[in-house]
């Protein structure tokens, strides 16, 4: 069993606190994805989990042994680097096979499970090259490859494919996928990438500052963000956001139109590509200021008076310039609604879900 | 761009003219230092400063080698310089290590501390030296020379040691650990054989620095049986003459243990061997 566990986990660097009350299980088999802006703590995060970092309070446990004062080679994980930190001195296959090595298991049936372990990378040509004879993709793999061979309970990975391009990062992202079917091994998984992190986790955490904003299964998290952070931070592109006060018939939005909603809401949100252009009515009229082509999609950047900007995701094409005018429709289900605080008004019904 | 490919000639030309210049005037005292020791004994006034000797001859150092204690002193020189080199580099590559690797309560003070050491003129503190070790009745032999010259270097190998170990990534000794090693597993299996070239270096370093000491080496030991190279070197001093040609064969042959040492460590010091461990 690799459940782990962290039981208000804190992390300071003298004064300076850098994670505060982080409670969190990680199942086992799970594909647990951290993300948050830079300097939020996943690093740091990931470290202790690792062992390479003290705990500063709190409790870690994997399996219900206390991990806290366990040293990182007696907890049986594997990490991969963002940069790679393959040993320049050693051939692929020494770099592949070194946690077995240090085992003491004899040379011979290291062989297997390292050529395994290439065979599936694609490295199966490179055993005999040294790192720096290796390009950054494969470098990435054979990164991954020493993970593999170390057999562990869980992987840890901090952002593995950043220094890859965007074509290398898709294929290894299918890797990392596939990877994880095949052992079913419990993995910890750092990224900036929301495609990343959507398209991997079964869960997702979201930090922010220190703290977990929330915890949530990716789907969770893009219907039903619990405060304007998540909204905002989860979801590409990003989440457009008015502000709202409560007025006759329901909320009044800085147009001076109004939206049905609670009425302790402060803040509306809606996702660019739920926002409907109607032939006329709507909910407010925008100019388009800026039309991007993707081809399977367009972006349209508007600006409504007294509102602002707000950003239109249609899929396909559309005849627009800038300058036209166009009515836009909140649909009713799609709206979210935030108080004051900035913390998720729920509607009954979805509640009930 | 055009203009710099018409250049390139000129350039080369010059570039080469600028190292030819720098390396004949490097060499020319060594050059010199061979010439004298290869010129009979009474030729060497009369050849005075002219650039080829006018007749060579290798009597000069057959004296040296068979008719002196030069050989012994020689002998005296590569102990200290070797037992003082291995002392120095071990020390400093520890210390470099921790430096480099640990945050620990008074880093900052042995840091200064060991500065400050650096900043006496070494005139300063050779008479209370003299008194340690004479009180400790170490006087004239090779051991109050190998500890006083090992403390001398420690502070600076220190910090040249601490340099080769920052600029190994942190991320491969954290690497090693995860994948079984013990801090000292990976400090031996991933970090030292990456730290061959700083380690070369530091040797190096200090060979060369005690293989030529001779302020300490003059004040510690007298007897002739203790002397180091570059005092027994003054032994060709006498009182109404200088044996030049002797003194200069003597210099020449000590040039060769350098050489060689230099030479057995080259292989580690080129650079680049930690280039793949991290992205490219
Ligand atoms: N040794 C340290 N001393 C003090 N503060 C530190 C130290 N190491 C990290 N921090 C701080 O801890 C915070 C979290 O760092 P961490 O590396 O975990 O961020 P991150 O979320 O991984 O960011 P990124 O996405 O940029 O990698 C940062 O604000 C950083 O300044
Ligand atoms: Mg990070």
């Amino acid at each position: 069993m690799a459940e782990m566990e962290l039981k208000s986990v804190r992390k300071a660097y003298g004064r300076v606190e850098v994670l505060r009350d982080i409670d969190l299980t990680i199942g086992d088999g799970e594909f647990v994805v951290l993300v948050g802006p830079s300097g939020c703590g996943k690093s740091t995060l990931l470290r202790m989990i690792a062992g390479l970092e003290p705990i500063t309070g709190g409790e870690f446990s994997i399996g219900g042994r206390c991990m806290n004062d366990v040293a990182p080679r007696d907890r049986d994980i594997a990490m991969v680097f963002q940069s790679y930190a393959l040993y320049p001195h050693m051939s692929v296959e020494r770099n592949m096979g070194f946690s077995m090595e240090i085992r003491r298991e004899p040379t011979a049936r290291r062989k297997g499970p390292v050529a395994e372990a290439a065979k599936t990378l694609g490295l199966d040509r490179l055993l005999d090259r040294f790192p720096k004879a290796l390009s950054g993709g494969q470098r990435q793999r054979v990164a991954m490859g020493r993970a593999i061979v170390r057999d562990p309970k869980a992987f840890l990975f901090d952002e593995p494919l950043s220094n890859l391009d965007a074509a290398l990062r898709v294929e290894m992202r299918l890797e990392i996928a596939r990877l994880h079917q095949r052992l079913g091994s419990t993995m910890v998984y750092v990224t900036h990438d929301q495609v990343e992190a959507m398209t991997l986790a079964d869960r997702i955490v979201v930090l922010n500052a220190g703290d977990i904003q929330q915890v949530g299964t990716p789907l969770d998290l893009y219907e039903r963000p619990e405060n304007l952070f998540v909204a905002q931070f989860i979801g590409s592109p990003n989440m457009n956001v008015m502000d709202a006060a409560p007025g006759q018939g329901g909320l009044i939005l800085g147009s001076g139109a109004v939206l049905a909603g609670p009425e302790d809401a402060r803040h509306v949100g809606i996702r660019p590509e739920h926002i409907e252009i109607v032939e006329g009515g709507g909910d407010v009229t925008a100019e388009a200021q800026v039309v991007e082509r993707l081809g399977s999609d367009t972006n349209i950047y508007t600006e409504v008076k007294d509102i602002g900007p707000l950003l239109v995701r249609v899929s396909g094409n559309i005849a627009l310039s800038p300058g036209d005018k166009v009515h836009l429709r909140f649909p009713p289900g799609k709206v979210h609604f935030f108080d004051a605080g900035g913390r998720a008004i729920r509607a009954a019904r979805d509640k009930v879900q | 761009m055009a203009a710099r490919t018409r250049n390139a000639p000129v350039l080369s030309a010059g570039k080469y003219l600028a190292v030819a210049f720098y390396v004949a005037f490097a060499l020319f005292p060594l050059y010199w230092l061979l010439k004298i020791a290869l010129t009979p004994e009474r030729l060497i006034y009369s050849d005075g400063t002219a650039l080829w000797p006018s007749t060579v001859t290798l009597d000069n150092f057959r004296t040296v080698i068979f008719a002196s204690d030069f050989l012994g002193y020689f002998g005296n020189s590569v102990i200290v310089s070797l037992t003082t080199a291995a002392a120095t580099s071990m020390i400093a590559a520890a210390a470099g290590y921790a430096f480099s690797r640990f945050a620990f309560r008074g880093k900052r003070w042995v840091v200064v501390l060991m500065l400050l050491t650096q900043m006496f003129p070494l005139l300063m503190i050779i008479a209370p030296i003299y008194k340690i070790v004479a009180s400790l009745g170490m006087l004239n032999s090779l051991t109050s020379l190998i500890v006083v010259y090992t403390a001398f270097n420690i502070p600076f190998a220190t910090f040249l040691m601490q340099s080769f170990f920052d600029g190994i990534p942190k991320d491969l000794e954290e690497a090693a650990m995860i994948d079984g090693c013990t801090r000292f597993q990976a400090l031996r299996k991933v970090i030292l054989p990456l730290t061959l070239p700083g380690l070369a270096a530091t040797l190096g370093f200090v060979f060369t620095a005690a293989w030529s000491e001779l302020l300490f080496a003059l004040m510690l030991i007298n007897s002739n049986d203790a002397m180091t190279f570059p005092v027994g070197l003054l032994t060709f001093v006498s009182k109404f003459s200088v044996d030049w040609g002797q003194m200069m064969a003597a210099g020449v042959l000590a040039l060769i243990p350098s050489c060689l040492f230099f030479l057995f460590i080259q292989r580690y010091l080129v650079q680049g061997l930690t280039s793949g461990a991290v992205k490219g």
